[in-house]
């Protein structure tokens, strides 16, 4: 067979059915997961060119299922040689490992499908030149730079553009075009032993889409200006207190919040104890689906892989079970986990489709998709009009949480006062601590829909073998009753 | 496999000569074959193997640089068309990109060939020689082993290549309220009998964690910290700490060390020690770092982490760091206690055998939040006396490893890096147990 590399090859489904049909195997399903993912990223410090990388991955995953027992064997060599191989391997990895299998899994958490999904794109991201890139990032780094107390401007894009195809012996045939996009940029200023860092929302800009969301115009450069001078408006801004008091937390820390204390603790392989080695367990029991008041009655969260332009949005996951939003937690009540078909079988309560790997060298496992709160009704002006004495924070900087996903200790990168009804005084270094139930439980106020706004991260680690993966957060602005804040080290 | 080596040469062989006047170009080479089997309840979750690796040209010209990576089979015939193609996109690239005052072009001509061969499982042989002593556990961990390659070439002719076998068993073992102790088995060459005792020694403490756990107040505790958790707090270092571009860019935690503005104690040595042999000694950039180099020494920075990059920017030497200017291979020197007297000499307080997702929150200050996890007791009078629910910390570097710095074990253990995004880590921490007094616990 001669060699031939994927990327020569338009569509690789021909190629994937014939090495199927090749295969000779005693097997009770076999299954092919190839992914082919473009990247671009580009990033400038101070103006001047700091990383220019692209990078082509490429390879298929073969699962085939024996005797209960998946075994899986990954390449990047892609043809219909290197694929038999590699079946031959998950094939003699399942029968070596069946005597001693968890579970004895069923051909029938591995759906067959047919369908197609792309993300919705204004502007292909190969359109967007070398050198119109640097322009831009260029352009940030000045904006910025907007007082020589500035010590670091940057700012960076990462574009990707990634291909998975499904197929396997039952019929599958799925074809997943995603477009990613996620532009960067912060500033640090310094002031002696006082530092501190202002960026775009966190870092959270991350959307699947084309570089729309970056060919603002105005509006990024009012936006860039901003972040430099609330950079220089940290250093001269007083400690936050430590108190408890009511919290205000925008969306941008709200992605944070949400990822942390509900997107992790209701992941069903946690729940099962498969993560207990690395990232940890959680304090929710499986009892707990359908009959614990997680939080406030305020609290609705859902998992929606169907929100255009949202991070982590898809129609199949890489199982092939079909996406659909779903409940987690409806008016405080939990409703569901965040569990793929295996997971669903093992512990009986109910999932979504959320078996997801980081690529075509990792198997998958339960994921967070897009995990979303729910708008509710209050504005922003009511709610911190409601609001006698408080603080306000926006951007995470800094977060930890405990492996049974219950004491968390998270920061941000800006925050003010609210007294008597009125955005105050800025603060510096904003951190906030609390227990998982105690903070959902004291959730007061939600924001409307114009509030609401969606971000995303390419960087949630988990899995043994590790695993990042992108995930998108969407949310109001929140009001949290008695949480203990502080600020920064004496 | 075998022919992973002969293949990049060759191929190496046929790129430089494809090079233009007044161009440079510098190719890295990740390569992996990997076993991963992952169990839960002593059981087996997910099984299998990954082969994978990957080529990384630089092409630079007329002051500028730019970057493609691109998948390395080891076969030629797949690799070469390949990175043919890559070679000209960053050629069609280098035109369109701003001139890069920083940029470092290869120069040298270091050579170097470190082969580790190892004893591994075969596939076959993982789970039957995995399970078996798991058996009556609630034990869940992963196994990942095989071979792994770094190699690096340039137009200026340097040339290297790192080649090593190893296996990690990273497990936890739990009683039935969910108490944990952890446990890491790594090397070179596979034996039934150390894994054995690496797992009994794990089994003996946790009949320790069978006792119900004591609830501790936030407040300040004399803390021995065992050397995993040590090596936890090491990582930080890496990130925001020893890096000479974040020392310049107001990044870096030790910057108050830098400045002479805060000390760290005269107990505290660290030393870029490349001797173990577990990772390359070559860089990005083609350079080979010193056997050792001391960072910290009696709590004073004596050298920082600078690649060749930021060494450009501001004048000043590289000590050979790769452009993350990140920790390698870390050794941080023992101390005076000797473990019999551990327990003695914390007296009453917390021993604490490992961290868990260690984060700054206020780097400036150098201080870290974190939560104990696994192994953790409560000692009174030198006696252990229950396992403690886990807390949350959050303190300053300027005081643990400073003026609340009591001792540093005679011993040290290898921490190996059992990470795996990617690709396999390599190498390990070479620390020792540390004793510390008014360690503050938040929640």
């Amino acid at each position: 067979m001669t060699a031939t590399p994927l990327r020569t090859i338009a569509d690789p489904a021909d190629l994937l059915q014939a090495a199927i049909a090749s295969f000779n195997l005693a097997a009770d399903w076999v299954g092919i997961r190839a992914t082919r993912e473009e990247s671009v990223y580009r990033s400038q410090r101070d103006g001047k060119p700091e990383s220019n990388r692209r990078s082509l991955a490429q390879g298929a995953m073969v699962e085939v299922l024996v005797d209960g027992q998946i075994g899986y064997a990954a390449t990047n060599n892609f043809t219909v040689a290197g694929l038999r191989q590699a079946a031959q391997q998950a094939f003699q990895q399942a029968k070596a490992a069946a005597p001693g299998k968890i579970h004895a899994f069923q051909p029938d958490v591995r759906p067959t499908v047919l369908g197609v999904y792309q993300s919705p794109v204004e502007k292909p991201l190969k359109t967007l030149t070398t050198g119109h890139a640097h322009e831009l990032l260029s352009r940030i780094c000045q904006g910025l730079k907007v007082s020589d107390q500035i010590v670091q401007a940057s700012a960076s894009i990462t574009a990707k553009e990634v291909d998975t195809w499904l197929a396997s012996s039952s019929g599958t045939q799925v074809h997943q075009r995603f477009s990613f996009f996620s532009p960067s940029f912060g500033a640090t200023a310094q002031d002696g032993a006082i530092v501190q860092t202002r960026s775009n929302n966190g870092r959270g800009h991350s959307y699947q889409a084309g570089w729309e969301f970056f060919d603002l115009g105005d509006e990024l450069w009012a936006l860039e200006q901003r972040t430099g001078e609330q950079a220089i408006e940290l250093l001269t801004a007083a400690e936050c207190p430590e108190m408890s008091t009511t919290l205000v937390l925008a969306p941008d820390q709200m992605m944070l919040q949400i990822h942390e204390s509900i997107g992790h603790p209701l992941e069903l392989d946690r729940i099962l104890g498969d993560e207990r080695n690395y990232a940890g367990g959680s304090f929710v029991k499986p009892a707990d689906f359908g009959s614990l008041q997680y939080g406030s009655e305020q609290l609705n969260v859902t998992f929606d892989p169907t929100v255009e332009q949202e991070f982590a949005s898809y129609a199949f996951d890489d199982t092939g079970v079909v996406a659909e939003r779903q409940y987690l937690i409806r008016e405080g009540m939990l409703q569901r986990g965040l569990g793929s078909h295996e997971s669903q079988a093992r512990l009986g309560v109910p999932g979504v489709a959320c078996a997801r790997a980081t690529s075509w060298d990792r198997p998958p496992i339960d994921r967070m998709a897009n995990i979303n709160v729910e708008p509710g009704d209050r504005s922003f002006g009511q709610i911190i009009g409601s609001i006698e004495d408080g603080v306000y924070m926006e951007a995470n900087r800094s977060w930890s949480i405990d492996d049974q996903r219950f004491k968390f200790q998270f920061g941000c990168e800006y925050g003010r006062r609210i007294r008597d009804g009125q955005l105050a005084e800025t603060v510096r270094n904003p951190n906030y601590r609390a227990t998982t139930p105690q903070f959902w439980g004291s959730l007061a106020q939600v924001g409307d829909r114009n509030t609401w706004q969606m971000f995303g991260t390419p960087f949630c680690g988990k899995g043994e073998p590790n695993q990042i993966i992108r995930v998108g957060h969407g949310a109001p602005v929140c009001a949290f009753n008695q949480i203990e804040v502080f600020g920064g080290a004496a | 496999m075998q022919q992973w080596e002969t293949t990049f040469n060759q191929l190496i062989d046929a790129l430089l000569p494809q090079l233009q006047a007044n161009e440079a170009l510098t190719v890295e080479l990740v390569a992996e074959e990997s076993q991963f089997t992952r169990f839960n309840q002593a059981k087996v979750r997910q099984t299998g193997n990954i082969a994978n690796g990957a080529l990384t040209l630089t092409l630079m010209g007329k002051e500028r640089s730019t970057t493609e990576t691109e998948p390395y089979t080891g076969d030629k015939t797949v690799d070469w068309p390949l990175l043919l193609t890559a070679l000209e996109t960053l050629r069609a690239e280098l035109p369109q990109l701003p001139t890069d005052p920083y940029l470092v072009l290869p120069e040298g001509d270091a050579q170097s060939r470190e082969v580790y061969e190892g004893q591994l499982l075969t596939p076959d042989r993982v789970a039957p020689a995995l399970m078996p002593p798991l058996q009556g556990l609630d034990a869940a961990g992963l196994y990942a082993g095989g071979r792994a390659a770094r190699a690096y070439a340039d137009s200026a002719g340097q040339r290297h290549w790192f080649e090593t076998s190893t296996f990690t068993v990273d497990y936890s073992l739990f009683t039935p309220a969910g108490q944990a102790v952890k446990g890491t088995y790594a090397g070179r060459e596979w034996e039934d009998a150390a894994y054995a005792d690496t797992l009994d020694t794990s089994k003996t403490l946790l009949a320790q964690m069978a006792h119900p756990p004591k609830t501790n107040e936030r407040g300040q505790y004399r803390t021995y910290f065992a050397p995993a958790a040590v090596a936890e707090l090491m990582t930080m270092l890496s990130w925001g700490g020893i890096g000479e571009a974040s020392i310049r860019r107001g990044g870096s935690a030790l910057g108050a060390l830098q400045r002479q503005e805060k000390p760290l104690s005269p107990h505290l040595h660290l030393t870029e020690d490349f001797t173990l042999g577990q990772v390359p000694r070559f860089n990005q950039y083609g350079e080979l770092a010193p056997l050792t180099m001391p960072l910290i020494t009696a709590g004073e920075l004596v050298n920082t982490l600078v690649s060749a990059r930021t060494a450009k920017e501001y004048g000043i030497p590289s000590t050979y760091a790769e452009g993350g200017e990140y920790l390698r291979s870390p050794a941080l020197a023992p101390g005076t206690l000797a473990d019999e007297d551990i327990l003695a000499a914390l007296d009453t307080g917390l021993y604490v055998s490992n961290l868990h997702y260690l984060n700054w929150s206020d780097r400036p200050k150098g201080r870290i939040t974190g939560m104990t996890r696994y192994a953790c007791f409560w000692v009174e009078n030198g006696q252990i006396i229950a396992p403690i629910e886990n807390l949350r910390f959050d303190e300053s570097l300027y005081n643990f490893w400073g003026t609340q710095l009591m001792a540093l074990t005679q011993s040290v253990q290898f921490m190996p890096e059992v990470g795996s995004y990617g690709y396999r880590d390599l190498g390990g921490t070479l620390v020792p147990g540390m004793l510390v007094d008014n360690f503050a616990y938040t929640l």
